[in-house]
């Protein structure tokens, strides 16, 4: 009985050499910008205007330029902090984790993923610096920083103050992380280049990489320390930002299910959100070789699977309250439910529970379009979710008396608008002058997965 | 060593000149004008210049501080810079009254305490004597005399006015009922002197009816002093005594006394309220009957013939049988059954009156609660007299009018009648502090002192005396009213010197003579109390004169929709009506602020299609003889159906910034029916929806605590005697070694408290609910006014807040958020819980709230970075956050404490402002613990109980709050709590006492008294179960 191994499905397809690598991705760097490139770029520029105006008046104001009030405390800002955070997970999961599982698919996606990460962190940072009412101070009083106010020192009981940690860490590891994956690429189209300026600042970028096996070795060890080191990180950080509900005393956010819920939360809406940018970038740069339908399945999968864990998480909190013979705790979830925001309750469920499951067919998630919508939808209901828990729990605890309704404003709109500005001004930056597909990686399976099938 | 190449730097070097060897070790030699050769400026020179110049220009860039405070040349020997002095005096203000004791700091008033000294006020104080200091500092005063618009002097208005005077036109005296003696010597020398003027007072409220009833039934027009304390069953019917009624400082203590209970008081009394709008008296009934105000005759006349087949006395016929007679019936039985009692209505009206005094009589309440020998001369207005005035001022019969600090225009039915008489009068004036409505209209102004400014004496209860002295030198350029007819009189003399010769002659020799060994120690004594009560003589118990056949009961005709106008208790009559405070304070039941509407029955809300959402709602016409108003309705549980009510104080035109606009006017709605001002309107009420939507800002919107028993404690009187933990609520945590108490599980290893150990206690049974603790913490505090948007915003800043409840007939699910149509009502004050394992202190970021060594939490402002975890995790939502810069900031202009330079004066200095974007919350007080603290330690003693408490304590009528430290074992509140000292934590014995949401165990320093209702048992089961959930 002789068995054979399946043959693989090429990762990267349409007979691709390694040349062909070097030219599809670097001509995007070295090429004058598209004219859909400078439209986006405009509409992110715009968008970023509105904000900067919004989050001015913030801070001009006062915080009282949002619809937050005596009994609900935060809302859109931590809102938008968690989902903006949770975003930033797919990243570091895909690079860190998926290359520990040695999941070659990866290599084509990560850069872009990665830097998405960046990008969403650095927007999930306005939030936490914005909220305060005195950011100027508490941008660094925040942190254990040596002081002449006598033995003032942080509160090292406070989540908040964990919080500070663990993204700072996180945001590090990803930015050292993404940044050395890039150095071999830089080389490559600083070696491209044809004019100076290109050629010093690539040359700059690439810290003099020279391609000698000494340098691919130490390169090749560094990103398994780093995998090594995000790992952990990729776990810690949204359980970190779970504590500062789970460790509180208001009936819906203290909650021990919230470290596995919010992290699996998290990966979930980081896939849906490669995906968004990845089927734009693919479709703009013309890189359906590289991003393939499989690749676009095999995260359709993890984000079945995240959603469905999910979804499990939402429905034992409800049972859990029930369980739980706690008054306050049964009536939060009651609320969650059947309360005035019971739309938002509804819209978490539709979007994060019903919408993924569409993915178990096959036909839906091998198809471009609808996973495009579906990967939008999943970050809508993932932003409900963060917004029922904080809202829905705040606006009716413990005390009736001080149950109140929350309206957002147009500021808290525009604060929202302020980071999408940022985030796909930077996103597009990255797009048109970093290399999008990791070609130092990519070259590497080429010719193990990219042959043509002769077979056929 | 070969010998280098020299380079010379001059020739000079290679001359080796004299000259060049004598400088050569300076850096400058001579020869380089380093110093000025003659007239020539030098470089150094220039230098100098340069960098003066440059520091000149640098600095004069900087605005230049302008520091208007000034020295002390001489320093006045009581002035001690931060140290508070306090003076004894009397609040007055229309014809409100309290007698108080005013902080002043650096010479200025900055906070009224309550007299603990007056047996009439009792000691507490009102949200409006708290507010009353803010008006000192309003920048609307009046800051100058005036003849027709145009700044004058005194003299010169002295003269006009003895000239106009002089004329003998007839010239009245228009004033709110006066209770000074010496003011009405001073009127009654004026009117000696000039045959030409009269004096006519009124009250914004009458009670013209009741005092007429009490002339013909006792042959003296005054209003009896009612003793709520003794009564053991209180009837009242429309009457809100403990919201809107003279001298109501003590009837909320009495009231509150007789709802003690403790171990060696088993008994409290009962109160019935029949009423239309769900008044504070109500809200604290224990049975309360909807009814109409066309039906209250119906109830009295029943019960009066109840009462007197009982005693055998003449019955009254042609009575009408009342809708809810059984409650009537059951009123009559308690009444009979009580050694004492007391029956009171608001009508005014006099034959209504004489048939309560009728019932009063046949209980026998003349000997035991009311007592007609001590008058409360608080109200003495005359309707028929007024109505005469306005008729005169209108036909020319009157040609002058001098208002004497009160506002008619305003504040009366007729104001309009009034406006129209004064156009045609040759001569007026108004002696008010401010350009109000009536005041903007004569043609002088002669503007009196404000309280805190003035001398005077009152005599609020006959033989109690009561004094005013001025605790701040008049701000503008004003003069006292007695000083101003003295000066109209012709007299030479000062008001000051006036009132002292007639203490003198008239009050010292009535005065018990052994007691002070010349005027002058009477005189000094009677300052430094502020109150005196003369020896009494025995008072006798008189009984009424009332033929009850020849009673002429009015028929009032009964409408559809019938109109009560209604006092609250925060603008109340509206004198103080530009007062942020008092427009910011939650009405105790609606919780509402910056505004009057229609309160109306939930049923009839929806009859009439008003869309109700969360503070908004639609307005309505109101409409009554031609008169009408747009106003928004208010749904109000608790309204009898088929009845509406609109507040008064509201709708001011010429108040000021903070008042102008407010609401609408209702004393245009007070019907003058049979000569006298009703606040009923029975017929001719007509209410038609408009429709455009409104918004009224309410600080509390959920208005039932949805069956949580860890929040709201309470029982019956019955299972009280019973088991003394009736109604307590006790949470068990399930551990792996069964059910505990909370406070068996923990994280923490505690505190310790060394020293003291602060806590707060709250008798829910003796809070009335009146609001008066949330103003005096504003006061104390600097807590800032944020005006209505930010009300609506749900951003009030009110670090203590009185919780209102109202009881569902529902059991479960969302249903119980509704309330009941007569539902119970609990009033539960909140604020900062002080927990030992405090939620705040373990989130915030900078540890800018931690845990004192005495049990506080504490708040550090200038650390706080603004980032409101501690507000989210604060299970009582009781933090309040600077959600903007509250002061020196235009946008918030109404909050006129902080934001001008006036009313900045008002700020206690040893409370900081807080800046924008920091947290803030209740303190217990710090600042004046720290003070007490001080006080003992340079004394060398330990502080004693009782010596320094809590703003919000201090001021309470009802004593429902007790602060004191846990540790000292002989304190009140340890007393009543029966502290007992546990390990890092203090455990209270008191059967009633709780923790509210014990289950969390964040072990708060504040503990509560379970409400205890004096109710029957209910007949059955299920209306028991619904109410124990309710």
């Amino acid at each position: 009985m002789t068995s054979e191994s399946v043959i693989r499905e090429p990762l990267v397809t349409g007979g691709k050499t390694i040349h062909d690598v070097t030219e599809d991705i670097s001509s995007r760097v070295e090429e004058k910008p598209a004219k859909l490139w400078l439209l986006a770029m405009a509409l992110s520029l715009g968008m970023l205007t509105v904000g900067v105006y919004c989050v001015a008046t913030l801070l001009w104001e006062g915080i009282g330029m949002w619809g937050l009030n005596k009994t609900v405390g935060w809302a859109w800002d931590i809102t938008n902090f968690v989902w903006w955070v949770g975003i930033g997970h797919a990243g570091t999961l895909i690079s860190a984790i998926l290359l520990l599982f040695r999941q070659r698919w990866r290599m084509s996606i990560n850069r872009a993923a990665e830097a998405m990460t960046i990008f969403a962190v650095i927007c999930a940072l306005q939030f936490p610096i914005l909220h305060m009412g005195r950011p100027w101070l508490g941008f660094y009083w925040a942190l254990p920083l040596p002081n002449t106010f006598g033995s003032l020192w942080v509160n090292f009981n406070s989540p908040l103050l964990w919080d500070v940690f663990a993204i700072s860490t996180y945001f590090s590891v990803s930015l050292v992380f993404w940044f050395i994956g890039l150095i071999p690429d830089f080389a490559t189209i600083r070696d491209r280049a044809t004019n100076k300026v290109s050629a010093a600042i690539y040359g700059a970028l690439s810290f003099g990489w020279d391609g000698a096996a000494r340098t691919w070795s130490r390169y090749e060890t560094v990103a398994l320390v780093l995998a090594g080191l995000a790992t952990p990180l990729v776990l810690s950080v949204h359980t970190i930002v779970s504590f500062d509900f789970a460790t509180s005393v208001i009936p819906g956010w203290h909650t021990t299910i919230f470290p596995p819920y919010f992290v699996a939360g998290a990966i979930f809406s980081g896939f849906a959100m490669v995906l968004t940018l990845l089927l734009i970038t693919r479709k703009v740069y013309k890189l359906e070789d590289y991003i393939t339908i499989q690749h676009i399945e095999l995260m359709n999968i993890v984000i079945i699977i995240t959603g469905s864990i999910v979804g499990v998480a939402y429905i034992t909190e409800l049972f859990i309250a029930w369980y739980s013979g706690v008054e306050a705790e049964q009536y939060a979830f009651l609320n969650r439910v059947s309360g005035p925001y019971w739309w938002a309750y509804a819209s978490m469920m539709t979007c994060n529970v019903l919408s993924p499951q569409l993915f178990w067919f096959r036909k839906i998630r091998t198809n471009l379009a609808a996973t495009f919508v579906l990967s939008i939808v999943v970050n809508i209901g993932m932003w409900f979710e963060r917004f029922v828990i904080i809202v829905t729990s705040l606006h009716r605890d413990f005390l009736p008396s001080s149950w109140a309704m929350f309206y957002p404003t147009r500021y808290d709109v525009g604060v929202y608008l302020f980071t999408f500005g940022l985030f796909f001004t930077a996103f597009f930056l990255f797009a048109k002058f970093f290399p999008v597909i990791n070609m130092a990686e990519v070259k590497s399976i080429i010719k193990s997965t990219g042959e043509k099938k002769v077979a056929e | 060593m070969k010998e280098t190449k020299k380079y010379w730097k001059g020739l000079e070097q290679l001359n080796n000149s004299e000259d060049f060897q004598k400088y050569s070790n300076k850096e400058f030699p001579e020869y380089l004008p380093t110093i000025g050769e003659g007239e020539e400026p030098s470089r150094r020179d220039f230098l100098k210049l340069m960098g003066f110049g440059v520091a000149a220009v640098s600095l004069a860039a900087c605005e230049t501080p302008i520091k208007k405070a000034i020295p002390y040349v001489k320093k006045p020997d009581t002035v001690d810079p931060t140290i508070p002095n306090y003076y004894a005096s009397s609040y007055v203000s229309g014809n409100d009254y309290c007698s108080v004791v005013v902080k002043t700091r650096e010479g200025r008033p900055i906070k009224i305490e309550g007299n603990k000294l007056s047996a009439v006020s009792g000691g507490g104080t009102t949200p409006q004597v708290e507010a009353s200091v803010l008006s000192l500092y309003d920048e609307n005063r009046l800051k100058y005399p005036q003849i027709g618009g145009e700044k004058t002097t005194w003299d010169d208005l002295d003269k006009e006015v003895s000239k106009a005077l002089a004329l003998g036109n007839k010239i009245t005296l228009v004033s709110y009922s006066i209770f000074s003696p010496s003011t009405k010597a001073a009127i009654d020398d004026l009117m000696a002197k000039y045959s030409n003027v009269d004096l006519v007072t009124y009250d914004p409220i009458s009670f013209s009816g009741t005092l007429d009833a009490y002339e013909v039934a006792f042959g003296k027009r005054a209003l009896p002093s009612i003793d709520f304390s003794a009564a053991e069953t209180i009837v009242s019917f429309g009457a809100d005594f403990l919201g809107a009624w003279p001298n109501r400082t003590l009837t909320n203590k009495q009231f509150a006394a007789s709802r003690k209970l403790g171990d060696t008081k088993k008994t409290m009394s009962r109160l019935y309220a029949f009423e239309s709008n769900l008044s504070l008296t109500g809200a604290n009934a224990d049975y309360r009957v909807l009814i109409k105000p066309s039906e209250e005759i119906a109830y009295l006349s029943n019960l009066y013939n109840e009462l007197a087949s009982k005693k055998g006395a003449p019955s009254i016929g042609g009575t009408t049988k009342p809708a809810n007679s059984e409650k009537l019936k059951k009123a009559a039985t308690d009444l009979l059954k009580s050694k004492s009692s007391v029956v009171i209505s608001g009508t005014n009206d006099k034959e209504v009156q004489l048939l309560v005094i009728a019932i009063n009589d046949l209980l026998g309440n003349y000997s035991t609660t009311i007592d007609t020998s001590k008058a409360v001369n608080l109200r003495s207005g005359n309707d028929a007299e007024f109505n005469a005035f306005v008729d005169g001022l209108n036909s020319g019969a009157v040609t002058g009018a001098i208002f004497m600090n009160c506002n008619p225009v305003y504040d009366h039915a007729r104001g309009m009648d009034i406006v129209s008489g004064l156009s045609k009068a040759s001569f007026s004036l108004s002696t008010s502090l401010f350009p109000d409505e009536t005041g903007s209209l004569t043609k002088m102004q002669a503007p009196e002192h404000h309280y805190l400014e003035s001398w005077n004496d009152f005599e609020p209860v006959t033989g109690a005396l009561s004094m005013s002295q001025p605790s701040i030198s008049k701000i503008f350029d004003t003069r006292q009213l007695g000083s101003s007819i003295l000066a109209w009189s012709g007299s030479e003399v000062d008001y000051y010197d006036f009132l002292r010769l007639n203490w003198e002659t008239k009050v010292f020799p009535t005065a018990n003579q052994s007691e002070f060994y010349n005027f002058d120690a009477f005189w000094d004594n009677c300052l430094h109390d502020g109150v005196y009560t003369l020896p009494s003589t025995e008072s006798t118990s008189v009984k009424p004169s009332i033929n009850i056949a020849s009673l002429n009961l009015p028929k009032s005709k009964a409408g559809d929709l019938e109109l009560v106008v209604y006092q609250n208790n925060t603008v109340a009559d509206g004198t103080m009506a530009n007062n942020p405070w008092l427009q910011e304070m939650p009405e105790p039941l609606t919780k509402a602020t910056w505004d009057n509407y229609l309160t109306v029955s939930p049923k009839q809300v929806e009859e009439w299609g008003i869309e109700i959402g969360d503070m908004s709602t639609q307005t309505v016409n109101l409409t009554i003889d031609g008169k009408s108003v747009e106003v928004p309705v208010m749904p109000q549980p608790g309204q009898a159906y088929g009845t509406i009510g609109l507040a008064i104080g509201y709708g001011r035109t010429s108040a000021g910034k903070v008042a102008d606009g407010v609401g609408v006017n209702a004393y245009q709605f007070i019907k003058n029916a049979n000569g006298y001002s009703s606040l009923a309107t029975t017929d001719g009420v007509k209410v038609e929806k408009v429709g455009n939507p409104y918004r009224i800002g309410q600080t509390q919107t959920s208005h039932t605590y949805m069956g949580r028993e860890t929040i709201i404690q309470e029982s019956i009187l019955s299972k009280y005697k019973k088991d003394p933990q009736a109604g307590r609520n006790f949470p068990r945590i399930a551990t792996s070694e069964g059910f505990k108490k909370p406070n068996a599980v923990s994280l923490w290893s505690g505190h310790e408290y060394p020293n003291h150990h602060w806590g707060l206690m709250v008798d829910l049974n003796s809070c009335t609910g009146c609001g008066t603790c949330t103003i005096a913490c504003q006061t104390e505090n600097n807590i800032p006014v944020v005006g209505k948007q930010e009300v609506l915003n749900r951003r009030e800043m009110h670090w203590i807040r009185i919780d209102r409840y109202y009881s569902t007939d529902a059991t479960e699910g969302n249903a119980m958020e509704i309330p009941s149509e007569n539902p119970e009502v609990t009033f539960q004050p909140m604020m900062c819980q002080q927990c030992n394992n405090a939620p705040c202190e373990t989130v915030c970021p900078v540890a800018a709230t931690t845990h004192s060594s005495e049990g506080l939490n504490q708040m550090t402002y200038n650390r706080c970075i603004g980032t409101r975890y501690c507000a989210n995790n604060c299970p009582y939502k009781v933090r309040r956050f600077n959600w903007f810069k509250y002061h020196d900031n235009k946008q918030f202009d109404k909050n006129s404490s902080m934001n001008n330079d006036l009313g900045k004066m008002v700020l206690n200095p040893d409370v900081t402002v807080r800046a924008r974007g920091v947290m803030e919350k209740c303190t217990f007080c710090v600042q004046r613990i720290q003070a007490g603290k001080l006080e003992a330690k340079r004394e060398n003693r330990r502080p004693v109980d009782g010596e320094f408490t809590s703003a919000c304590a201090s001021s309470c009528p009802s004593e429902a709050l007790v602060f004191g430290d846990m540790k000292n074992p002989n304190s009140q509140i340890s007393q009543r709590l029966k502290i007992k000292q546990g390990d890092k934590m203090v455990e209270a014995e008191e059967a009633r006492a709780y923790h509210v949401l014990e289950e969390l165990r964040v072990m708060p320093n504040v503990w509560y008294l379970t409400k205890i209702r004096n109710k029957d048992e209910n007949p059955t089961k299920e209306a028991e179960a619904a109410n124990a959930h309710a």
